[in-house]
């Protein structure tokens, strides 16, 4: 059950990697008429010139690639923050102070991109009625689905969902395992391809 | 096993010592296919309350050694009686099985009350039932068998058969002719109460917490997930048609009304949910009865009149049981607080007679079953060997089915309300759950 999680969060990361690379694609151009103004401008047939032009590529290179890793690692952390677990008490559909601060790192992300839209996913323990926990789950996507709305993020873009006990990240009896299970997940059903970042 | 054994009453233990071998069997396993002579330790044989049995040998059938297992498993089971465990060669002897007229003298030695004689027919089974005291048929009785030897409805037929010679016996039928819907790796299934015929009933989706239609011919569950529904399917067509007008969010717990008229379910949009009431024909709206705002409200089970429900809420902030007229007035709390812990109490089930509710309540951080008695409000702990969940009454009111991780994984367990004594109802892989006890699937009158 968990890696059906895993292949559906799969196609977000390879529509990642192809914004690296249209991003990567789309800023290349500007390194030639770099090029070119080294050649309109010359000081004529100096020895070093070839190597000077060399160097001054190789930086831009370097920069743009280093500005593209930066970019690529921010939106992955961003992609992280929309997509990160968080973890309820039992019985509880009440925010814990780490879950309000999980939500609130998300709330200008979803702000920046407001083409994303998510699915929210409850799930809880294996500890107590079945069937109480199905509607404690969907009560629990509810709570998050209505954090965010209350800091500007349209109800509309978040669906919710609700698995009870039936899909545990973690097997066996015992508080670590059960704590592990009482969680909502989240996933980038929209939007997750061209992932703008927050202004600082 | 001396303690065990001492427990039986005079005309047993004489009996028994001349079977010599005491051996131990296996508990809630087959007792009638066992050929060992001997004791079943745990017996509990209660002198004046509970009638000795004994289920004579059927000869010249080739389907003989198959019914008078079933039979004496179906009785024994009942709870109600207590089968004498004679193997058929125990019974040779002329008079005993092996013809003639019965010998009344030496079965009441053996601890019989009641002899039951079946014998198989061209037309189906005939049995006689003696009375030992009076030495006197009590009463004879003729019971179709299908062809479809050893199949699911021959053995059916069998079990009603079981059923009526408990009548004959005790004056209240048994519940053999039974089954129980649960889940288990994802999937529905059905087993006979005897825990035989497994058997798997596709679905449309990840299915949950069936429910019996009173004439058995439906099945209610719910699927969860995205897109969960009530769905019913119909076991004369094996078709499946999604019921309730409440899409999104989830719908679950489905239970039929008495009369099989209306179906109430649980409808949870977001922070909290409802029980809705839909007609089952027809096509009507659903209905909302109760009005709880961002309460959770689960798990109803009508009483047998469909006056009251019995259902699950968190109004008050944590899982408890309460109870309320059908049409959703009137709610009140049923299950008492549990002081000194986090009281968490959930999954009501009527009893048949309407005279208990059965329901799970946390007890010391485990799981229990209890039971409350609606006249004056009594409550009675059922269970206290390993996590037990989910009760669901047998039609004749004696048994609770029940989820319980006492063998290690979570299975279905059969509990006999009178004398505490509980059988392993299935044996696959675990997480066996959601248990519904069908009502009687047949009455062979």
């Amino acid at each position: 059950m968990t890696s059906s999680r895993f292949v559906r969060l799969a196609p977000a990361a390879v529509s990642l990697l192809s914004i690296v690379a249209l991003g990567a694609c789309r800023k290349k151009p500007q390194t030639t008429p770099s090029a070119d103004t080294t050649t309109v401008a010359p000081p004529p047939a100096a020895p070093n010139a070839d190597s000077i032009a060399r160097a001054r590529e190789a930086f831009v290179r370097d920069s743009i690639a280093r500005a593209n890793a930066a970019n690529a690692a921010a939106l992955e952390r961003a992609r992280a923050a929309l997509a990160a677990t968080v973890y309820f008490d039992f019985d509880s559909s009440d925010l814990r102070e780490d879950s309000r601060a999980s939500l609130d790192a998300r709330v200008p992300i979803l702000r920046a991109n407001p083409g994303v839209r998510l699915l929210v996913a409850g799930h809880t323990d294996e500890r107590g009625s079945t069937e109480y926990n199905l509607a404690l789950g969907q009560r629990r996507a509810a709570t998050v689905r209505r954090y965010l709305a209350d800091r500007g993020v349209a109800e509309a873009r978040i669906e919710i969902v609700s698995f009870g006990e039936e899909r545990p990240v973690a097997s066996g009896g015992g508080e670590s395992a059960w704590a592990q299970n009482r969680r909502a997940e989240f996933e980038i059903t929209a939007g997750a391809e061209n992932l703008q970042l927050p202004r600082p | 096993m001396i303690a065990s054994y001492s427990r039986l009453a005079s005309p047993l233990r004489t009996a028994f010592a001349v079977c010599a071998v005491v051996a131990l069997v296996a508990p809630s396993r087959s007792l009638a296919q066992d050929t060992t002579r001997g004791v079943r330790i745990g017996l509990e044989y209660r002198t004046g309350t509970t009638p000795g049995v004994i289920v004579l040998p059927i000869r010249g059938s080739d389907q003989g050694d198959s019914v008078r297992a079933i039979i004496q498993r179906d009785l024994g089971y009942s709870g109600r009686v207590v089968v004498a465990p004679l193997a058929a060669s125990d019974l040779a002897a002329p008079g005993l099985g092996g013809g003639g007229p019965l010998d009344y003298a030496i079965l009441a030695r053996l601890g019989a009350h009641a002899v039951v004689q079946p014998s198989v027919t061209p037309s189906g089974l005939h049995v006689a039932v003696h009375d030992v005291a009076k030495r006197q048929v009590l009463q004879t009785g003729d019971f179709p068998l299908p062809a479809s030897y050893p199949g699911r409805d021959w053995r059916m037929a069998v079990h009603a058969a079981s059923d009526e010679v408990l009548r004959w016996i005790t004056g209240t039928p048994g519940a053999a002719a039974t089954r129980i819907a649960f889940v288990r790796g994802g999937q529905l299934w059905v087993v006979d109460s005897d825990g035989a015929m497994e058997t798997a009933i596709p679905t449309v989706g990840a299915p949950l917490s069936p429910a019996w239609h009173p004439a058995a011919e439906l099945l209610a569950y719910n699927t969860y997930g995205r897109g969960s529904r009530v769905v019913l399917h119909d076991f004369r067509t094996g078709r499946a048609r999604t019921i309730g007008g409440t899409p999104g969010g989830v719908n679950q717990t489905p239970v039929f009304s008495p009369d099989g008229r209306n179906l109430v379910y649980s409808h949870t949009p977001a922070e909290g949910g409802d029980l809705y009431l839909v007609p089952v024909e027809g096509g009507g709206e659903s209905r909302r009865i109760t009005v709880t705002r961002g309460a959770i409200n689960v798990s109803p089970s009508f009483s047998p009149d469909g006056r009251r429900i019995a259902f699950t809420s968190s109004r008050a902030g944590h899982p408890e049981v309460y109870i309320m007229d059908a049409d959703g007035t009137n709610p009140e709390l049923l299950s008492p607080y549990v002081y000194g812990e986090q009281s968490y109490q959930s999954n009501p089930d009527f009893s048949p007679d309407g005279r208990f509710v059965a329901y799970q309540a946390q007890v010391s951080g485990r799981f229990q079953l209890k039971v409350i008695n609606l006249r004056d409000r009594t409550v009675r702990q059922l269970t206290s060997e390993g996590r037990n969940e989910d009760p669901s009454w047998s039609p004749d009111g004696r048994h609770l089915v029940f989820t319980s991780d006492r063998s290690g994984t979570r299975q279905l367990w059969v509990l006999d309300v009178e004398t505490n004594v509980a059988r392993q109802l299935t044996f696959g892989a675990g997480g066996t759950r959601t248990a519904a006890w069908s009502p009687r699937l047949q009455v062979a009158r």
